[in-house]
């Protein structure tokens, strides 16, 4: 099984898509002749031509509304937003239309649409470069959301995505890209949306988390265990919908849980989560519900300081997990 | 069993690092009770009364009167004795790993803090928490402590349940799979009916019945709740000679009925009594809007007609324009509407004053609940015949008590008192001669 990075197993599961389906193509700012301005749709358009790797004017509204049509019309259309901060302009195309197609035509059109969108920060980008919109979206009935973190999932869930008869949010980590490597077998597979997965097992703090912080997480266990504790840690790679069994499960192996993403900590995936267990599982808990998440500042600073300030780090996660440990 | 605590300076505000003793309560030799103050202490913020963490005798004080100490200082000691020693040491005597119990109880704010994970645990296995030495943040029993002394097997001994305890851990683990979830209330899936019996269960005997609250009686509970936890409610009584008037209605109802079909009965003397008293006490027509009282201009009538089922409230608008016959006109028609289920809402709307008569189903004294929103309520009880002194000779007379339930937010007794009192001057001052007209 080869080893590889995950910016790495995004292009190929959307090389093996094309290759299986042809009605799957991908469009986006820059991803035709260029090949995506992170690389990530290099060589499809040399594989597939010009009408499946399309380039696109610089209008979010219009990618997700070309796409939006195209999969009603019966297309698997990828839609590349170039960095998940310019995909506002097509907030309304995706909440008003693609989410509410199905039950606004009482079952008569779908829309499988996917729409990838790079998020997170740590990279000196700046306010728009580095957002994490996943709160905009989560909560809208009728989309699915998903936020791989290790690579094999990186693959396996866009796969899937491109297969599921609804409108799929793809939500990968810039930072990622490079970051994280990891065995990616070359078969055909996918990664069920809706499913958690047990990135390590543990019997005395639980971290749930998705995407990127989830590194900082097993690197932080790694080195807490040296100290005795032993941490159990749930990657939902599913934001929308949350899969709650997975949740309980993993909360009640500890009874105190950690909850970690890059988003704001107010109105974040993390606050439902917490919910979550808070209706049911108040018996089980030991400890309060935590969170550690960015904080609730309009914009990732541009500055080095200010932006080390805001992302979450091995080092704050760790510090978190200690305090949930020792409590 | 003597153990020496030693008492600290508390942190008595977040930013505070240091406080000055201002003055010893205790010397050393002196008996403290737990919580009693034992010296007064000075910050740049509070000045605050130190209270002991233990009852036993102080004998060391560390810090004299004047002394600025840092956060956390010890200021004097405590020895611990009698009744908390002495009901710690059998628990002592037969645990083996024995916690250590007073010092903890020293430095540990979170021992008696029990998070439901643990307490459920120490449910299901017959656990006294006591017996658990606290690993957590400020001495908490956390839920692997207490797995563990389960692992550990202590108490266990002497315990009732101490063989099933093993064989309980067993199901509870299977549990685990079939039910994850130990909380919530699921709206969105159909509701868990609690389990009730309806037939034969103990709380309902034999032939008892439901009744379905009907809309009407849910509005009337509504409002009347409303009533009574909103408005202090206050009454007062009045007794109304209505001799002459029972004279003059006997005069007149015959006619009355010939010439315009309807009964003419004493309520509408009374509406036209309290009508004109009203005008003299405007106040009794108004009511609470919380930063002011609102005296409302027209006078609005709100009729209490009582059917077998219910009580409706039905309003003779501007009251006071009617004259006695007009009156009865509208209490017949409101009765009428009332008991055929007609009533509009616009009958129902824009009352000021309830009046209730309550004497015609026999009453001679009730304690009714105010209208809400308004200042007060008047019934009118019934018109019996009584011996009565007159001028130190006893006479038979008809008499009738009037009764007024009033909101003491706004009113008081001296205007109600009047205001009773012009409608009895009203009522009694009806003779012979008297015009409906």
């Amino acid at each position: 099984m080869p080893a590889m990075d995950y910016i790495d197993a995004i292009r190929l599961a959307m090389k093996e898509e094309m290759e299986r389906d042809e009605d799957v193509f991908v469009l986006g700012e820059d991803v035709g002749v260029k090949g995506g301005v992170f690389t990530t749709t290099k060589g499809l358009q040399e594989q597939f031509g010009e009408l499946r790797a399309m380039d696109t004017p610089l209008a979010e509204s219009a990618i997700a509304g070309v796409a939006i049509g195209a999969a009603m019309y019966g297309m698997k259309p990828i839609a590349e937003m170039q960095y998940s901060d310019f995909m506002f302009p097509a907030t309304n195309q995706i909440i008003s239309e693609a989410a509410k197609i199905r039950y606004r035509s009482n079952n008569d059109w779908n829309c499988p649409v996917v729409i990838r969108a790079p998020i997170g920060g740590g990279i000196f980008g700046g306010l728009y470069h580095s957002q994490c919109p996943e709160s905009v979206f989560f909560g809208t009935p009728g989309l699915k959301i998903v936020a791989p973190y290790r690579a094999y999932d990186a693959k396996g869930l866009l796969k899937a995505a491109v297969r599921d008869p609804d409108p799929v949010i793809y939500f990968e980590n810039k930072k990622c890209y490079k970051l994280i490597n990891g065995d990616v077998p070359d078969t055909d597979y996918t990664v069920p949306i809706g499913e958690a997965n047990v990135l390590r097992e543990g019997d005395d703090i639980t971290v749930i988390g998705y995407s990127l912080p989830l590194l900082f997480a097993e690197q932080a266990a790694e080195e807490l265990a040296c100290e005795g504790i032993s941490t159990h840690i749930l990657d939902l790679r599913t934001i929308q919908p949350l899969d709650k069994e997975a949740i309980l499960e993993a909360v009640r192996k500890t009874g105190k849980v950690l909850i970690i993403h890059e988003d704001n900590k107010t109105g974040g995936v993390g606050a439902e989560v917490s919910a979550i267990i808070a209706e049911e599982l108040l018996y089980e808990l030991d400890a309060p519900i935590m969170r550690l998440c960015g904080p609730d500042v309009p914009a990732m600073p541009i500055n080095p300081p200010g932006e080390k300030f805001f992302m979450l780090n091995k080092e704050k996660v760790k510090e978190a997990m200690r305090k949930l440990a020792l409590y | 069993m003597k153990t020496m605590t030693e008492i600290v300076v508390p942190q008595l505000a977040e930013s505070l690092v240091s406080a000055t003793i201002d003055k010893w309560l205790k010397k050393p030799g002196d008996r403290v009770d737990l919580y009693e103050p034992i010296c007064e202490l000075l910050t740049d913020k509070v000045n605050a009364e130190l209270p002991s963490t233990v009852s036993g005798k102080l004998v060391q004080i560390l810090v004299e009167s004047g002394e600025t100490v840092p956060v956390g200082t010890a200021v004097c000691v405590i020895e611990t004795e009698g009744a908390a020693s002495a009901d710690s040491q059998p628990v002592q005597a037969d645990s083996a790993p024995a916690p250590a119990g007073s010092p903890e109880t020293e430095d540990a704010p979170m021992r008696g803090r029990f998070s439901p994970a643990v307490q459920q645990l120490a449910a299901e296995h017959n656990i006294r928490l006591a017996d658990i030495a606290g690993t957590g943040l400020g001495g908490r029993i956390t839920r692997k402590d207490v797995l563990a002394y389960i692992a550990s097997g202590a108490g266990k001994s002497g315990q009732p349940g101490s063989v099933g305890s093993s064989a309980a851990a067993a199901p509870a683990v299977d549990a685990a799979v079939v039910q994850v979830r130990s909380s919530g209330l699921h709206l969105t899936e159909t509701p868990r009916l609690p389990k009730i019996e309806v037939e034969g269960a103990a709380g309902l005997g034999r032939g008892d019945s439901f009744i379905d609250v009907t809309p009407i009686r849910n509005t009337i509970a509504r409002n009347m709740r409303q009533s009574v936890s909103e408005i202090p409610h206050a009454w007062t009584m009045i007794e109304v000679d209505v001799t002459n008037l029972v004279l003059l209605r006997n005069k007149l109802k015959d006619e009355f009925m010939k010439r315009e079909g309807i009964n003419l009965t004493y309520l509408a003397f009374l509406l036209k009594a309290v009508v004109n008293a009203i005008k003299d006490f405007p106040i009794m027509n108004s009511m609470w809007a919380v930063d002011k009282i609102i005296v409302k201009r027209d006078i609005n009538i709100s009729l209490a007609v009582g059917t077998e089922d219910s009580v409706l409230t039905p309003v003779i608008k501007n009251a006071d324009h009617k004259n006695v016959a007009g009156l009865a006109k509208e209490i017949d028609e409101l009765a009428r509407k009332t008991r055929e289920g007609k009533l509009t809402l616009s009958d129902m709307q824009g009352g000021t004053f309830t009046v209730n008569n309550t004497g015609s189903f026999g009453s001679i004294l009730s304690y009714p609940i105010i209208n809400y929103p308004q200042a007060a309520i008047l019934t009118f009880e019934s018109i019996v015949k009584r011996p009565v002194v007159i001028n130190d000779m006893l006479a038979v007379r008809s008499m009738a008590n009037l009764c007024l339930s009033l909101d003491h937010r706004i009113l008081d007794g001296v205007i109600c008192g009047r205001f009773l009192q012009r409608v009895k001057d009203n009522l009694e001052s009806f003779n012979i001669e008297s015009k409906l007209y």
